[in-house]
């Protein structure tokens, strides 16, 4: 486990020439099976990154350090100059900055897409409920769902509902948005109009990390790719580089099972 | 389907009236003529059975979403606590611990020189709610954990707290999920509240046989008049079962 300066609550401030989320050699076992082996990356500000590898390589455990929904047992995630393992940080004001969507059950199914959207904004941040609305119905428009609005999450399709979930997490106005395998239980036909929102949302300069199956997306929008198995980061690099001239044995093998 | 099977009761009911039912025969009162005699203090006896059953599926739910949101505590102390009680009156006989509360507690309190009595029904109540209070644990219990994992974690990622997770967002997902199994609790408090006769609280059963007691024991009014109170039973509780399957049949495609 790394020290903690005391100084902490008053960390130097963070400028966007350092790393808006910087994991350095994290490790997480989940009893006897080991996750994360010493897992680095760094994110930049507005930077799209994704995380592809095979299954149970640890990607989702390794976003989820990101947002502490995961403790860490050793290494250190630093979010914003906040280092996020530090057992005095306000994890609530972390989850702030930090927006997650999930691979499926995102949504609150007891109330409409206008209310998962508003829920959080008031409850959570005690925003005024005028205002809110006013910006959820802007981003329901954003992401074209401005007419499904007042129905419940049953009543809209697999993609419908990443993209309600999308904008229910674009209304805590956050810095860092994770997509853990949004596409992933989605039919064929409406996994490019979530591809599409995300596409949006990295173009205006969110800072996106994605786990995700799709390489043709990986290559287009992503600023670079990292490559995890076993718990390790094999390799990382551009798109280009990544998916042109692998070097790694274990990265050219998955590459040739998914491309 | 439902008017069918009450008619099928009825009429299996007046299949056990011996043939002199309906006329009278010199002093004694007809059959029917008695259990119309009766009737009024019968029902009444019956609306005291539901008022128990009210009342204890009230005590009882209360105390056992308490108890429930215990099983589902993070600490785990609370956790084991809780869990110990809910299988202790879970597994206790309803009518064991309707007598425990009968001769545990007192008839009366004093309450700053004033005496409060404390009357066997209220015991009753209390007796009842006891099992009532476990099951309902054990269904808010069951509901919480059939929620998908996932909705914890998006509320945690939104910033929520564990307890606005739990109050905004998984407890009203229950609600439905617990109501098919609360109301056939409910069904199943209704017709233990006739053991509270052996107890000695005035409910139908205990009146039935007071009314048979009246009526110098005459064995021919016996089967009629167990027969009228079973009927009142299922006519309440039958029902409740036809709308539970339907809210099961209804929340089960969701
Ligand atoms: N909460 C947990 N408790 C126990 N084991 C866990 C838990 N979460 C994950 N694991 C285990 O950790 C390993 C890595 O899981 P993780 O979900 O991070 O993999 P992944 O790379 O996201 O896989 P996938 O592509 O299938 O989603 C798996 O073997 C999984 O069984
Ligand atoms: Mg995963």
């Amino acid at each position: 486990m790394i020290k903690i300066p005391s100084t902490f609550p008053s960390p130097p401030a963070w400028t966007p020439d350092h790393p808006i989320v910087r994991v350095s050699q994290v490790y997480k076992s989940f009893g006897e099976t080991q996750v994360l082996k010493g897992v680095s990356m760094s994110v930049m500000k507005g930077e799209a990154v994704c995380i592809v590898g095979p299954s149970g390589s640890g990607k989702s455990t390794l976003l989820r350090t990101i947002n502490a929904l995961v403790p860490i047992d050793a290494g250190s995630v630093v979010v914003e100059g906040q280092e996020v393992c530090d057992p005095e940080l306000d994890k609530l004001q972390l989850r702030r900055k930090v927006g997650m969507v999930f691979q499926q059950y995102n949504l609150f199914p007891h109330m409409t897409a206008l209310q998962n959207v508003m829920i959080a904004p008031i409850k959570v941040l005690g925003q005024d409920k005028a205002e809110v609305e006013a910006r959820a119905r802007a981003l329901l428009r954003k992401v074209r769902l401005e007419d499904k609005a007042d129905r419940h999450p049953g009543e809209l399709s697999g993609g419908q509902q990443q993209r309600v979930a999308i904008a229910r997490s674009l209304a805590m106005t956050p810095d860092i948005m994770l997509f853990d395998e949004v596409t992933a239980a989605l039919d064929p036909e409406t996994v490019k109009e979530v591809l599409v929102t995300i596409r949006e949302l990295a173009e205006e300069g969110m800072t996106c990390l994605l786990v995700t199956h799709e390489m043709g997306f990986a290559r287009e929008v992503a600023d670079h790719v990292y490559f995890t198995d076993h718990g390790v980061i094999v390799e990382h690099a551009p798109p280009a580089q990544f998916f042109g001239e692998a070097k790694d044995p274990r990265t050219r093998a998955f590459l040739s099972q998914v491309l | 389907m439902k008017k069918l099977s009450a008619l099928a009761l009825l009429f299996a009911f007046c299949a056990c009236l011996p043939g002199e039912a309906f006329a009278a025969d010199g002093g004694r009162p007809s059959i029917l003529g008695a259990l119309w005699k009766w009737a009024p203090l019968l029902l009444s006896g019956f609306a005291f059975n539901l008022l128990i059953s009210v009342l204890a599926m009230a005590l009882g739910t209360v105390l056992g979403a308490v108890l429930g949101l215990g099983l589902v505590a993070p600490s785990s102390g609370l956790r084991r606590t809780s869990h110990a009680a809910t299988q202790f009156f879970r597994n206790a006989p309803w009518l064991v611990l309707l007598f425990f509360c009968m001769y545990l507690m007192p008839f009366e309190f004093v309450v700053g020189g004033a005496v409060v009595p404390f009357p066997g029904w209220v015991k009753a109540v209390i007796g009842f709610a006891l099992p009532v209070m476990a099951n309902t644990a054990e269904i808010v219990r069951g509901a919480v954990q059939s929620i998908p994992p996932a909705q914890w974690e998006a509320a945690e990622s939104l910033s929520f707290t564990r307890r606005q997770t739990l109050w905004m967002v998984i407890l009203p997902q229950c609600v439905k999920r617990m109501l098919p199994s609360w109301m056939n609790l409910y069904s199943l408090v209704t017709m233990a509240t006739s053991l509270a006769s052996v107890v000695g609280v005035s409910e139908m059963l205990t009146l039935t046989a007071d009314a048979l007691a009246a009526e110098g024991g005459r064995t021919d009014l016996m089967a009629p008049f167990y027969g009228f109170v079973l009927f009142c039973f299922f006519v309440y509780c039958y029902p409740i079962g036809v709308w539970t399957r339907r809210l099961e049949a209804r929340y089960a495609v969701k």
